[in-house]
């Protein structure tokens, strides 16, 4: 019963700045993520792991330990400086989708990924109608029938609990809660069989935090769907992955079933993580 | 349907530059179908055996080899988080004092999901769900209510139906009589014995074992570190 991942991830290095002497090279330790001599920032160090279908694969790291470089990485908001990535559903997972031309990219970007922001800023046109952020994400899957595109953007925001005669109005005027949960309707409308999250409850008021965590469980549930879940809540990660990851200063440092990792963790980094919270 | 094989288990704390030693070398044996009872004093390692095997904890060394449905004989120390996942879901089951859940999920949706789990159909879950939270004397009138505001007993006993109505082929059991009246302990004792009559395989920390008399079949002393055969 060998399971294949949806999502295989192998080596992915980011690194802003081109390196010096110093820092280059197999066997160099830097004692941070940026390089003392030339200060280049390596955001990301050889990550590798897999996501499988219909799980939610945790993310967990202090600030800067590079979760949002990877988010935007895999979602090609950045490019990246060396790695692999294989997509299931894209070419059978024979291809790098880190190789691939822009256009082709895109094409990954529309059709099998959604992407929800840690700034609602980035992942909506705060001038648009909360209808039409979502529609621009179906025209750029390919969707051309403009009666299908409302009635899909008011199935999503429905679905999503925005009261369907806000969905004229721009998520400028909504409360943080709302603005991410309409950037999960967006992410949502091309059925992507991947969803990353980066941080996004972070901000909300608990009991508005409650309302997204239960959508991002029940949209897990209902559609099967693979998600990413990037959090410093510790709480967020243990109720919503079965997995997770621990990074720190660009790297994985830790990695295993969620309450292991919490309950049991070997690193001493993810001991302290776990301990200062509790 | 369990053998566990010279389990060590330490816990290394690295702020405190310390390692503590909870399991030294553990051995016993679970046949399918019967019931295994750990006693022992707080602290000498109860709860880390059936952490281990549910791998909450992960262990050094030694062997915890279960007869899986879907894997074969399969060493649990050793198998994938994907497989440890899957067995979560399908076999295995865990009930301890506490209770994990997400704040929106009212009671009745809690043990309905840990069915929907498994791929029953949602009415046949919602039947069961119903049945399961009537038996353990949940009421009603807390069925779609947040378990976050139950109390220590009411948890326990959410815990117990939504582990129970899985009717999981192991089920790990940590004290989960300790904060409740006679009454929901003898509910709690109706379900295992309905369940060993299913077949399930049961290991259970009780500080009162004799609670489970008559149903009990193997006894580890955590002292001796032996496992003795009930009479
Ligand atoms: N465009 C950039 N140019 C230079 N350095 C960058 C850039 N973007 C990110 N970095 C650096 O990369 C590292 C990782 O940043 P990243 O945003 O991924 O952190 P994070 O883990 O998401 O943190 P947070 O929890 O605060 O969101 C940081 O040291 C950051 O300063
Ligand atoms: N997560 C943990 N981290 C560190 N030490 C632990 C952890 N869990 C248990 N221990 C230690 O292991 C020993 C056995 O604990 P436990 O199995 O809970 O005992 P029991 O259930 O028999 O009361 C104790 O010394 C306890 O402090
Ligand atoms: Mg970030
Ligand atoms: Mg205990
Ligand atoms: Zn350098």
């Amino acid at each position: 019963m060998k399971e294949q991942p949806i999502l295989q991830i192998q080596k992915l290095s980011k690194q802003y700045g081109k390196g010096c002497i110093h820092c280059q090279g197999e066997h160099v330790q830097l004692e941070k993520n940026f390089c003392p001599v030339c200060k280049t920032v390596y955001a990301c160090r050889d990550i590798s792991f897999e996501l499988y279908r219909g799980e939610i694969l945790g993310i967990v790291g202090e600030s800067g330990s590079g979760k949002s470089t990877l988010m935007k990485s895999l979602y090609f908001d950045e490019q990246i400086t060396s790695g692999i990535g294989l997509l299931e559903d894209y070419e059978n997972g024979t291809a790098n989708i880190f190789e691939q031309s822009r256009q082709q990219q895109r094409l990954i970007r529309n059709t099998i990924l959604g992407m929800v922001y840690q700034n609602p800023m980035l992942g909506l046109n705060m001038d648009f109608s909360s209808m039409s952020n979502i529609a621009e994400k179906q025209i750029a899957a390919g969707n051309r029938h403009v009666r299908n595109m409302e009635k899909r953007s008011l199935e999503l925001l429905d679905h999503v609990n925005i009261p369907l005669f806000r969905s004229k109005e721009a998520p400028r005027n909504f409360s943080g809660g709302m603005q991410q949960r309409v950037q999960i309707a967006k992410a949502l409308s091309n059925n992507p069989p991947v969803l990353l999250l980066d941080e996004v409850t972070t901000g909300l008021d608990l009991s508005v935090q409650a309302d997204v965590l239960d959508l991002i469980k029940s949209i897990q549930r209902e559609l099967n769907i693979s998600m990413i879940v990037v959090s410093h809540d510790l709480a967020v990660i243990r109720m919503l992955a079965d997995r997770t990851i621990v990074m720190l200063n660009g790297q994985i440092i830790e990695h295993g079933l969620t309450d292991q990792v919490l309950e049991d963790p070997q690193h001493a980094y993810t001991q302290q993580l776990v301990y200062s919270l509790l | 349907m369990i053998t566990v094989e010279n389990l060590r288990k330490s816990f290394t704390i690295h702020h405190l530059n310390k390692a503590l030693p909870a399991l030294q070398g553990v051995s016993l044996h679970v046949p399918e179908g019967s019931f295994l009872g750990i006693v022992g004093k707080s602290g000498s390692g109860k709860s880390t055996i059936l952490k281990s095997i549910y791998r909450t904890y992960e262990p050094q060394d030694g062997k915890i080899l279960f007869q899986s449905e879907a894997f074969g004989t399969i060493d649990l120390v050793q198998a994938t988080a994907r497989e440890i996942v899957y067995l979560r879901k399908h076999e295995i089951g865990y009930v301890s004092q506490f209770l994990n859940v997400m704040p929106r999920t009212t009671a009745l949706e809690l043990v309905e999901q840990s069915l929907l789990d498994l791929g029953v159909s949602k009415e046949e879950a919602t039947t069961k769900a119903q049945q399961a939270l009537r038996h353990f004397d949940i009421d009603e009138s807390l069925w779609n209510s947040y378990p976050n505001m139950f109390s220590g007993g009411e948890k326990l006993r959410l815990n117990i139906a939504c582990a129970v109505v899985k009717e999981p082929r192991l089920l790990l059991l940590d004290e989960p009589t300790a904060s409740l009246d006679h009454s929901s302990k003898l509910k709690v004792r109706e379900a295992i014995e309905k369940l060993k009559a299913n077949g399930t395989t049961l290991i259970g920390i009780f500080h009162d074992l004799e609670f489970m008399e008559g149903l009990c079949d193997n006894v580890f002393h955590m002292a001796k570190m032996q496992q003795k055969e009930l009479v």
